[in-house]
């Protein structure tokens, strides 16, 4: 399909022919005849942000509970500039997301203009890959294009900067029917003889676990239901990344609950002991494996990803798989059918075994005794009051995230959203904005820090806009509790700007947005105050006041194995200051 | 035990190989910067570099890279690049055989006098060509190896070399095959 058309309307054009219904932007002078053509249609909603980045996190969140791309829109200068912190997280978390920006006229490129920066220079590095467009004839294939890079392969962020001039300029639209691309075609079918030599190590494996990553979600549903068919297959522990929660459900028996830094005690042992590990689109990143040279010392491994580099990046493997989840893990269930394999019950039986000691340990125990709400307990109780409703959680970085990682059990991918690459405070409330954005009718929930929330806290204002009822349960204790409780590991408890001050009054904020405010102090009050937040009918800010010295455990001390984790009944105070020793210290 | 960690970094323990890799790129804007950051970004380092259109219809290059790393860095570098969205493939120059090699040195002399004829004497023994010519000064045009042209560059040093222009190395295989 070719069309005479100007390049603002083939941006529009080119959203709808990609199946975009939603959109995040905040208009500026050089996206100004977009916003022109948005005006004059009704396909598309749009969703106006508060702050570019916020349209950034927000498309993240979309893409992120939908699977979808998420597209964003914002000006020249400092509308891309802001966009780079949400670019860099979603290349970090493989998030698909398009991004249109606004550029100063061709003519004026490279004259310091008004509201001119290089914007695909800027954003080369935090990007899958960008484009500046110079002629409206090449609008409409780079458009498609970009979805095409977004979504295929590893999922990534893409920049498309389109100069004013060319969004005025008449031209030839191109339709997404034709693009081949001419590069970049990943490789989604896994290699068959890596695969049959897969299947027969893990049908040898006696001490086995599936260690499982965001690869999983991405690939989509169908990679988690084969996931699941697999392990129980084979009767095999699974454990998973932050970023892979959900794709096997915590309610599940062969569950070990998260690994790495703020694993579980069982988690990280099977990882330390087993003797196959398969790594299922995850990247062995150093909150997972800590000491490198400490991590699962006796172990094969089989490393399966679609992004080649991620092979023997940082650990190496004894079987790399290059290809797509969902296919490599349809291909391996065949084989391991047509083989006739079974797996090693007895050998199976003393590493459960092994591993139900591990868990007797009651890694995340703790006692909620008095009337201050420990954070443990307000992230349970906030799991258990939500439990067979239609949720959608996202998270803000820090000890929180942690918490909500630990205590919130997940049982279906796409339904937990956190920055876990980047570590970026201030996603999630413009995250809880995209998923709710795309599921209107669910309950999306921020699980926020004190400080974290104030990163963002402007998205409000956007829900308020848009009458997107999310809830924001904030875990205040006052403190960027998790650079405090680094402070306490590593220096020798100088808090040293780790205390939020001057904190607002978060019940009048909110009321200050137009949301609802909410307070909870005591634990006894608790279930009542998450009862009657679920059941607002807006946006609530949910002060939860929690106590205030409450660590996160437990943990992987920086420069230790995964057998050597600190635990919440042996971490007193001198424990921790003594627990990073001097070559750990230099680490993060 | 696992080599190499992001945490106890282990300097100059893997033995440190020098490639020569081919890299075949869509010969769009910023491809080069792509190229580049990507080595600055990810701490990879350059020996040397050189870029130029090579199918002008199919709008193609050929950057040409040296670098040096370990066996697992030269791994990633490969597959670093090989991901790029603009790149269509990564020949490692280096593991598929002895490719031919070759810089072009341009290099200005002044001198008079024995300098001077021993200078022209070095170049006729190097087989460098002399370009340019004034009473007192020579540019010879000599193409090689690098060790050769940086040999020729030390040899120059003592008889008034005054400035050198090198292009980096381009490498081509051997035998009929394109790569």
């Amino acid at each position: 399909m070719t069309r005479q058309m100007t390049g603002a309307e083939m941006v529009v054009q080119a959203l709808i022919d990609q199946g975009v219904e939603h959109l995040f932007g905040y208009p500026g002078g050089a996206v100004l005849p977009i916003y022109d053509e948005l005006f004059q249609q009704d396909k598309i909603q749009h969703i106006l942000v508060r702050q570019e980045g916020g349209a950034g996190h927000s498309a993240e969140g979309y893409a992120r509970s939908t699977g979808k791309v998420g597209v964003a829109l914002v000006t020249s200068g400092p509308g891309a500039t802001n966009m780079v912190t949400p670019l860099t997280d979603a290349l970090m978390d493989s998030i698909p997301m398009v991004c249109i920006t606004g550029q100063v006229a061709t003519h004026l490129i490279g004259s310091d203009a008004f509201q001119e920066a290089d914007t695909v220079g800027i954003t080369r590095p935090c990007t899958k890959h960008n484009w500046l467009v110079k002629d409206v004839n090449d609008l409409g294939r780079i458009l498609h294009e970009a979805f095409y890079v977004a979504r295929s392969g590893r999922p990534g962020p893409v920049v498309v900067d389109i100069p004013k001039d060319v969004q005025f300029a008449t031209g030839t639209y191109e339709g997404p029917s034709h693009v081949e691309h001419k590069t970049y075609r990943p490789q989604v079918e896994g290699d068959q003889a890596a695969i049959l030599a897969a299947v027969e190590m893990i049908a040898k494996a006696k001490k086995p676990i599936f260690y499982t990553g965001g690869g999983v979600i991405n690939s989509g549903p169908e990679a988690s239901a084969l996931l699941r068919e697999f392990a129980h297959l084979t009767g095999f522990p699974v454990t998973s990344t932050l970023m892979g929660l959900g794709a096997f459900p915590a309610t599940d028996k062969q569950w070990l609950g998260m690994l790495g830094m703020h694993g579980t005690y069982e988690a990280n042992n099977a990882v330390h002991d087993c003797d196959v590990m398969v790594n299922i689109g995850a990247r062995f990143d150093d909150r997972i494996t800590g000491r490198l040279d400490a991590f699962s010392p006796g172990s094969k491994k089989i490393h399966i990803d679609i992004d080649p580099s991620s092979i023997n990046k940082n650990v190496r493997v004894d079987i790399g798989i290059i290809g797509d989840v969902a296919h490599v893990l349809k291909a391996m269930l065949a084989a391991w059918k047509s083989a006739g394999h079974k797996p090693d019950k007895a050998a199976l039986k003393s590493w459960w075994g092994e591993i139900d000691r591990w868990r007797a340990r009651n890694s995340l125990g703790f006692r909620q005794s008095s009337e201050t709400i420990l954070p443990q307990h307000a992230i349970r109780t906030l799991y258990e009051r939500t439990r067979g409703k239609d949720v959608y959680i996202s998270t803000e970085v820090g000890q929180h995230q942690m918490w909500a990682a630990q205590y919130f059990g997940f049982d279906e991918p796409n339904r937990w959203m956190t920055s876990g690459g980047l570590g970026t405070m201030g996603y999630g409330l413009p995250a809880a904005i995209g998923a709710q954005t795309a599921h209107r009718d669910a309950l999306c929930i921020d699980i926020a820090g004190d400080a974290s929330i104030l990163m963002n806290i402007q998205e409000l204002s956007t829900a308020i806009q848009h009458e997107l009822p999310v809830k924001v349960f904030i875990l205040n204790n006052q403190y960027m509790g998790m650079v405090r409780q680094w402070q306490q590991l590593l220096h020798g408890n100088r808090l040293s700007h780790s205390y939020t001050d001057s904190l607002p009054d978060f019940v009048k904020l909110a009321e200050a947005y137009g949301a609802t405010g909410m307070r909870c102090e005591k634990a006894s009050e608790l279930e009542g105050a998450i009862d009657a937040m679920i059941s607002a009918k807006g946006p609530v800010l949910f002060d939860c006041r929690v106590a205030n010295l409450a660590n996160c455990f437990p943990m992987i001390p920086s420069g230790k194995a995964h057998n050597e984790m600190l635990l919440p009944e042996d971490a007193t105070d001198e424990v921790i200051a003594n627990a990073i020793d001097k070559a750990g210290r230099a680490l993060v | 035990m696992q080599p190499g960690s992001v945490y106890a970094i282990k300097e100059g323990k893997d033995k440190t190989e020098q490639h020569t890799l081919s890299v075949l790129v869509d010969n769009e804007p910023g491809v080069l910067a792509r190229v580049i950051g990507l080595f600055s970004g990810r701490g990879y380092n350059i020996e040397s570099l050189t870029v130029s259109e090579t199918e002008h219809e199919k709008h193609r290059s050929r950057i040409t890279v040296v670098t040096t790393g370990s066996a697992q860095v030269i791994e990633q570098i490969k597959a670093q690049l090989e991901r790029m969205v603009p790149v269509h493939r990564v020949i490692d120059l280096t593991v598929t055989g002895k490719a031919i090699e070759r810089e072009l040195l341009l290099i200005k002399v002044r001198g008079a006098g024995d300098d001077r004829v021993e200078a022209l004497r070095l170049a006729d023994a190097f087989r460098a060509r002399v370009i340019d010519a004034t009473t007192e000064s020579f540019v010879f045009e000599l193409t090689g190896r690098t060790d050769k042209l940086d040999q020729f560059i030390v040899l120059m040093q003592p008889l008034g070399l005054v400035e050198v222009s090198r292009t980096g190395v381009a490498a081509i295989t051997r035998g009929p095959a394109a790569t």
